[in-house]
């Protein structure tokens, strides 16, 4: 089997002893109506409603969508527009916390009798993909091929990120739970936990766990970057080559985060939909560094105060892991459903961008065999076939090109301009 | 507070820039330079110092009048003097460095549009262009440590005494005990310079392995004998050939497969020249010419991209 190529970064996995801390209830959260991919939903709350915890805030008739939840009891105050870090727009619900935690009477335990009406409730759990892009859940458990094997990503290849660590070392059993509920409700024979090689204690922990399970297979990922990465993890896990514009299904695989896993099982026993999450704080301006649970909709400068962050020194806030995360322009922005990790930097490098001195640094370390030194000259003349050629599409923004680039080149962003220049079929 | 940085990804670098390569290099060419002061004598650090000074000259002036950036920081100038200092007799006189300076860095270089975009590796075109220009200068080979005594004694560059196959003589040209240009002789120190550049993976070895294994195998097996292939590539420039300018990121090709085609290219051509030319150096002219073959020769070797679908012939 080939060797897929990477690059090896600083773990920095700080918080990763650091047992989850309960965030106090914030006094006001606001809660966008499109954290994930697919349509933004439709409020269906108004101002002056009273809300209660689990309650459904917002949902539409667009099947790509997942509904949205409140997390707190207490009163909605405003409904505003909203700019996501994506750039789109939709609106928010600003709700006042009364500091009850009055919990609805819409949370309760799920009547799940076959493949549909599993679906059915995985879609009104308001699930998506929790490592960060965000992909609805109920989408991705209904493949279009015949599936044989579910991999649980537990890569978490960003530098920092802990959260799904911790989801690993906390609730065990959630995980496995999820993964025999999955691999029943879909008629899923095998299952593979793929994990990579920096958390032992985590592969150790579940080698005991399914020990006595053949049908869950603990795979060690080499801890090179990017593991988590989606073609990349199968790969490695199954030996199975996604080709260009097909789906993991089309191999007769999904790929579904392990913190997700976890989540739709607590919400089949509970009934409680998807209000909060794990998030890492983490980053050279934050003084206490650690993994908070806090309900979506809370300000990120609630969060980083808590974490005694030097907000004068901090100059980069990102959402998610330094390679792939989001910058965020304003620290008032909520925590989102994807929101894995919160890091507040002091220090980066705004040096210029030079000539490319065609070391190929970007060609050595190209999970996908990519030459973006090539994608940027033929982007710069605007070469549309010359970008075909190339198989610029198959750019999954990974990040590893621009970070060894030693003339500051921004290419992954390149590609991801030069992507936008094919025309779509 | 201060407003937030908003960049695309990814939000964090390493530390390895266009001048530390460059810095890291200038490194790896010091043990050849040493040498070459050991053998050759006092007058290599002048003539150096004029062609590096001349090279930062002509890129400073060069830039300033295109009105282009500064680009004299990124120390590119620096190793392109160096080098073009290693391929010089240690006799030629100063102005004829400072032409093959202008050559390296205004024709070959800025004209082309500079650092990464030149085709041909500067430093040996300025060579070429020196050599057919001035040929008796630039084949006035003095004897190794002529400096120590009363005058100089012109000697044979050992390619021209090609046939002298004996252990003591190898080793000799291993140590870089003979004529030649002054940081050419010692194959030794451009060794460990080479290797000291592969371990920061500032270069790839492929390269230089199949260049010289290239033309050792090719010697060895035309004469039958080991020690002619050892001969072969230790006598003239290979190994500073092969590792600092087989190796030159804006004139060779950017994938493995495509470094590897380079070499071999590299040292057939080396082979035939010397073993049927006119000329018996065959090592700046085997390298001259691949770097022009070099746009083809990634054309043909292409990394197919993971997971690409075959590319269908009639599509647009």
């Amino acid at each position: 089997m080939k060797k897929l190529k990477g690059i090896r970064l600083k773990h920095r996995k700080n918080t990763e002893n650091s047992a989850t801390v309960e965030f106090p209830l914030p006094k006001k959260v606001r809660i966008p109506m499109s954290m994930n991919m697919g349509a933004a939903c439709q409020p269906i709350v108004k101002v002056g409603d009273e809300v209660r915890v689990g309650q459904k805030i917002g949902d539409t008739d667009v099947p790509f969508s997942v509904p949205v939840h409140s997390g707190v009891s207490g009163k909605v105050t405003a409904v505003t527009d909203y700019r996501t870090d994506m750039g789109a727009v939709c609106k928010a619900v600003e709700i006042e916390t009364d500091g009850q935690q009055t919990v609805s009477d819409e949370v309760k335990p799920p009547v799940v009798t076959d493949r549909d009406s599993f679906l059915k409730a995985v879609r009104e759990s308001g699930a998506c993909g929790l490592g960060g892009a965000g992909f609805p859940t109920h989408i991705k458990l209904n493949p279009k091929n015949p599936i044989d094997t579910l991999i649980i990503n537990g890569a978490e290849c960003e530098p920092y990120i802990t959260a799904d660590y911790r989801e690993m070392i906390e609730c065990p059993e959630d995980i496995i739970g999820g993964i025999n509920m999955i691999k029943e409700r879909l008629g899923i024979k095998n299952a593979k936990l793929a994990i990579e090689a920096n958390k032992p204690q985590a592969i150790k922990n579940f080698e005991e766990m399914a020990k006595n399970d053949d049908t869950i297979d603990i795979v060690t990922l080499p801890s090179v970057y990017p593991q988590g990465a989606e073609k990349i993890i199968i790969y490695n896990s199954t030996g199975v080559v996604v080709k260009e514009g097909e789906l993991p299904a089309d191999g007769g695989v999904i790929v579904i985060n392990i913190s997700t896993v976890a989540f739709l099982y607590r919400y089949m026993q509970t009934g409680m939909p998807l209000v909060k999450r794990r998030i890492t704080v983490d980053g050279n301006a934050v003084g206490e560094p650690k993994n908070v649970s806090t309900v979506i909709g809370t300000p990120f400068r609630e969060i980083l105060e808590f974490c005694k962050t030097d907000m004068d020194a901090m100059i980069k806030l990102i959402g998610g892991g330094p390679m792939m995360g989001m910058s965020i322009p304003d620290v008032e922005m909520p925590v989102v459903k994807t929101s894995n990790a919160l890091l507040a930097i002091k220090s980066y490098d705004v040096s210029k961008t030079t000539s490319c001195i065609r070391c190929g640094r970007c060609v050595r370390v190209c999970p996908m065999e990519l030459v973006p030194a090539d994608i940027d000259r033929a982007y710069r003349i605007r070469n549309i076939d010359e970008l075909k050629k190339l198989n610029v599409l198959l750019c999954m923004n990974c990040g590893s090109c621009t970070f060894v680039c030693p003339a500051n080149r921004k290419l992954a962003e390149t590609n991801q301009l030069a992507k936008a220049l094919i025309p779509r079929k | 507070m201060n407003k937030l940085i908003v960049s695309p990804s990814p939000h964090d670098e390493n530390y390895v820039k266009t001048h530390t390569i460059m810095l890291q290099v200038i490194m790896a060419l010091m043990p050849a330079l040493g040498v070459a002061i050991y053998i050759f004598g006092p007058r290599v650090l002048p003539l150096t110092a004029v062609c590096v000074g001349s090279c930062i000259f002509f890129e400073y002036v060069c830039r300033k009048l295109m009105k282009r950036d500064n680009t004299i920081g990124d120390m590119s100038a620096v190793v392109t003097g160096v080098i073009l200092a290693m391929n010089l007799p240690v006799t030629l006189p100063y102005w004829m460095a400072v032409i093959g300076s202008f050559v390296a860095i205004v024709i070959v270089k800025q004209l082309f549009g500079g650092i990464g975009q030149n085709f041909a590796n500067p430093a040996i075109t300025a060579r070429i262009v020196l050599m057919v220009s001035f040929p008796s200068a630039m084949t006035n080979w003095v004897a190794p440590f002529w400096y120590r005594t009363a005058d100089a004694v012109s000697c044979a560059t050992p390619i021209g005494l090609s046939g002298t196959t004996d252990e003591a003589r190898l080793i000799d040209l291993f140590h870089g005990k003979c004529g030649g240009c002054l940081g050419e002789t010692c194959a030794l120190a451009l060794l460990l310079g080479g290797l000291y550049l592969a371990a920061r993976k500032i270069i790839s070895l492929a390269a230089p392995l199949s260049f010289i294994g290239s033309l050792f195998l090719l010697s060895a097996l035309c004469n039958d004998s080991f020690y002619y292939g050892l001969y072969e590539i230790l006598a003239g420039g290979v190994f500073l050939g092969a590792f600092f300018m087989a190796t030159d990121y804006a004139t060779t090709p950017i994938t493995q497969k495509g470094k590897i085609v380079f070499g071999l290219g590299c040292g057939i051509i080396t082979f035939i020249i010397r073993h049927f030319g006119s000329y018996p150096e065959g090592v700046s002219f085997s390298i001259l010419l691949m770097n022009v073959l070099t746009p083809y020769i990634e054309e043909l070797t292409r990394n197919k991209p993971f997971g690409a679908k075959e590319v269908q012939k009639n599509e647009g």
